[in-house]
């Protein structure tokens, strides 16, 4: 599935329906319960396991260790450059699964609707939910829908959960870091954070940055399968690459040194993250692995990466060591090194 | 998107390290006026790299460090009121006052929101006539023309819902008031340079004149500050004063004069409090009286503050450059950016933060 899958035949009308917006009634469990369920959901998630309408889904999982996740997405815009809220519930989840080294199979998802949410615009997230689910190769099997009066919520949230098995022998884990081994990010930072934050701001200069929003599971599989020594995988969404290490580094107790020179940030992300003075590090990704590799591995790991359409700019950035265990250091381009902390709350646009 | 790259060149910066390590003879102490300089040096790392007689100092130039705690409870009461839209940018926002900061505020109900220009807190009071929207007007030079030119536009409207919490500081006046203290231990100058972009560079001649020392604006890219620095080595080594600007790709001998006019036309100087400092005379600009209807300060009655600073925070000392954040007992300990006991700890552009962020001793 390294291809792009070809969804452009793929037609989503808006089916006809008595209203144009939520009711409340859509959540009451009657007859416009029935309609929003059949009309609007059911068909664009269409399996057997979903199809019978049972309080649960009932699973047969090839053997293996379950890996379990679970998200919750109130992303605010929810359209926004590079896809929405919907692509982003079910690549968020699948992309938590597939961190364990584990195959994604079968995701739930639960709907909060404000009153008065535009149909047009579920409809919209829903298609995109189905296109990202085909793509990850994930079936919808279970899920539920609430609606909240106006104001109770800002228009859609969405909790999605996910299972899939993790396949023989695999077995990531920060704790087994070791002194040497690669860091290697599979390519540019903080699109998606700034991608929301240039469309939440209005910033004209930005116009062009794309959210990354995508799932990781094929990625995983390519790096796995290419026999490279892999030690821990994560997607470094919200708090960014510096969290992630952070967290590899106090869970391995091993240091962890970065050459600045070697993030890759795309040119216009860097542009409006120096602006609005924010830390491209600290930046939410959603198409993005951290991986640590045993060091005769890495170039493996890169070629396997490479070759992937998610993956070709995949680089080394940094080397796990033994000094300063729980620290992740930066050396930068003038040849000095700094820490790279954790974030502390949100960053925050400066003054001038 | 140029300057991120020529201006952080790597081999450039060796080449002026080299430079400067060539020119120093004996041990000099530099201050930097402005925390995004005192931010960029520690992130970079210049400070590691630099030879030994030479040493930075941080100076008093963030204006959320350098805001009064009276101001910040102030804006804090006025900002918990019903009915005001509350407006400031983003790095006031985790500021602490005596017992609050604007998180909790709005966390409690109140209407705080972040704005990247004072414009929009203008388009909120025009949008929303029935609520009085508060915007918190804090900065240097850089800042102020920004602010009036909000405060112009809400008047030239007759938008009688706006009003502004000014709290402008100068630095000029900061620099005679470091330089004048018995104990000051600066000899040489790096000026901020986005400040000399609007006031120009002419102002500083005085200074250089009277306190003999070298001068020179200069910007927030490696590159910038190292030749800065070169500038003010050679200057020091030689004996001379007077202001050379490092910053011609931004800064005029005139400055900004569009940017001045509107900033006299709206504010007058004032004398003004620094946190951390105390009283400078002639070091703030507030509302001219022509405009008090958009004063905030005189449009909502703020009484019965009391302030109270945590006594062990040596936030003004490390603005005045005698002593430097690890040296605080409290630093990293008692205080952290989750429990920040002065701004200098809180705000992107204090010394306490860039050092607690960056360079932790013992750590590195």
């Amino acid at each position: 599935m390294n291809e792009r899958p070809d969804f452009t035949q793929m037609s989503c009308p808006l089916p006809i329906m008595d209203h144009d917006t939520v009711q409340l009634a859509h959540g009451a469990g009657g007859r416009l319960s029935a309609e929003l369920i059949g009309k609007l959901i059911l068909p664009r998630f269409a399996c057997a396991e979903l199809n019978k309408l049972e309080d649960q889904a009932v699973l047969n999982l090839p053997p293996g260790r379950v890996a379990f996740s679970t998200d919750t997405f109130v992303v605010d815009p929810i359209f926004f450059p590079g896809g929405d809220i919907g692509d982003l519930a079910v690549n968020g989840t699948v992309n938590d699964v597939a961190m364990s080294g584990a195959r994604p199979l079968a995701l739930s998802v639960g709907f909060v609707l404000e009153e008065g949410l535009p149909l047009a615009d579920l409809h919209r997230i829903l298609c995109s939910m189905e296109l990202a689910a085909r793509t990850a190769g994930v079936r919808m099997v279970t899920g539920d829908t609430k609606v909240v009066g106006r104001g109770s919520c800002d228009k859609i949230f969405i909790n999605t959960s996910g299972l899939g098995v993790i396949p023989e022998g695999v077995s990531l884990s920060a704790a087994s870091l070791q002194p040497g081994d690669a860091v290697i990010i599979s390519g540019t930072l903080a699109d998606h954070g700034m991608a929301i934050m240039s469309r939440r701001e209005g910033l004209s200069f930005a116009a062009d940055i794309r959210s990354d929003t995508a799932a990781l599971n094929d990625l995983v599989r390519a790096l796995l399968d290419s026999g490279a020594a892999v030690r821990a995988l994560r997607d470094p969404t919200r708090g960014g690459l510096a969290t992630t290490l952070n967290e590899f580094a106090t869970a391995g107790k091993v240091g962890i040194v970065l050459d600045e020179e070697e993030i890759p940030v795309r040119d216009d992300v860097r542009g409006a993250c120096e602006i609005l003075g924010i830390d491209p590090l600290y930046v939410a990704n959603e198409g993005k692995l951290a991986a640590v590799v045993r060091s005769e591995d890495a170039e493996k790991a890169l070629t396997a990466l490479r070759a992937h359409r998610l993956g070709g700019q995949a680089r080394i950035i940094g080397r796990v060591r033994a000094e300063h265990p729980g620290l992740v250091a930066m050396l930068t381009a003038l040849g000095a090194e700094r820490i790279v902390d954790m974030p502390v709350g949100e960053q925050l646009p400066r003054i001038c | 998107m140029k300057y991120l790259t020529e201006f952080r060149d790597p081999g450039l910066a060796r080449t002026l390290l080299d430079e400067i390590a060539r020119t120093v003879m004996r041990p000099w102490t530099i201050m930097e006026i402005c925390g995004g300089q005192t931010h960029a040096i520690i992130r970079h790392g210049l400070n590691q790299l630099l030879p030994p007689e030479i040493t930075l100092v941080h100076g008093p130039g963030c204006p959320v460090c350098v805001t009064p705690l009276e101001t910040i409870d102030r804006a804090l009461d006025i900002a918990a009121r019903p009915g005001v839209i509350f407006t400031s940018f983003g790095d006031m926002l985790r500021v602490p006052g005596s017992r609050d900061d604007l998180f909790r505020i709005k966390s409690r109900g109140g209407d705080v929101r972040m704005v990247y220009s004072p414009l929009e807190a203008v388009k909120l009071a025009r949008e929303n006539p029935d609520r009085e929207v508060v915007f918190l007007a804090v900065g240097f030079e850089t800042t102020a023309p920004g602010n009036a030119m909000a405060l112009k536009q809400a008047a030239a409207e007759n938008l009688a819902n706006f009003s502004e919490i000014s709290s402008h500081v100068l630095v000029p006046p900061a620099m005679a008031a470091i330089l004048s203290a018995p104990d000051n231990r600066v000899q040489g100058f790096l000026a901020a340079g986005h400040v000399c972009a609007v006031m120009g560079t002419a102002e500083y001649e005085p200074l250089a004149a009277e306190y003999l020392v070298p001068i020179v604006p200069t910007g927030f890219e490696p590159v910038d500050i190292l030749r800065g620095i070169l500038q003010t080595v050679r200057m020091l080594e030689r004996g001379e004063t007077g202001v050379v600007n490092a910053y011609g790709r931004v800064v005029r001998d005139r400055g900004n004069p569009a940017a001045r006019a509107v900033m006299d036309e709206t504010y007058e100087v004032c004398d003004r409090k620094w946190r951390g400092i105390g009283m400078i005379p002639g070091s703030g600009l507030r509302i001219r009286d022509e405009l008090a209807a958009y004063d905030a300060e005189k449009k909502f009655a703020v009484e019965g503050i009391t302030t109270a600073e945590p006594e062990v925070c040596i936030a003004g000392e490390i603005l005045r450059g005698m002593k430097k954040p690890p040296e605080c007992p409290a630093f990293g300990t008692e205080c952290t950016p989750l429990h920040p006991l002065g701004a200098t700890m809180v705000s992107s552009e204090g010394a306490c933060a860039a050092y607690h962020k960056y360079a932790r001793k013992g750590l590195l």
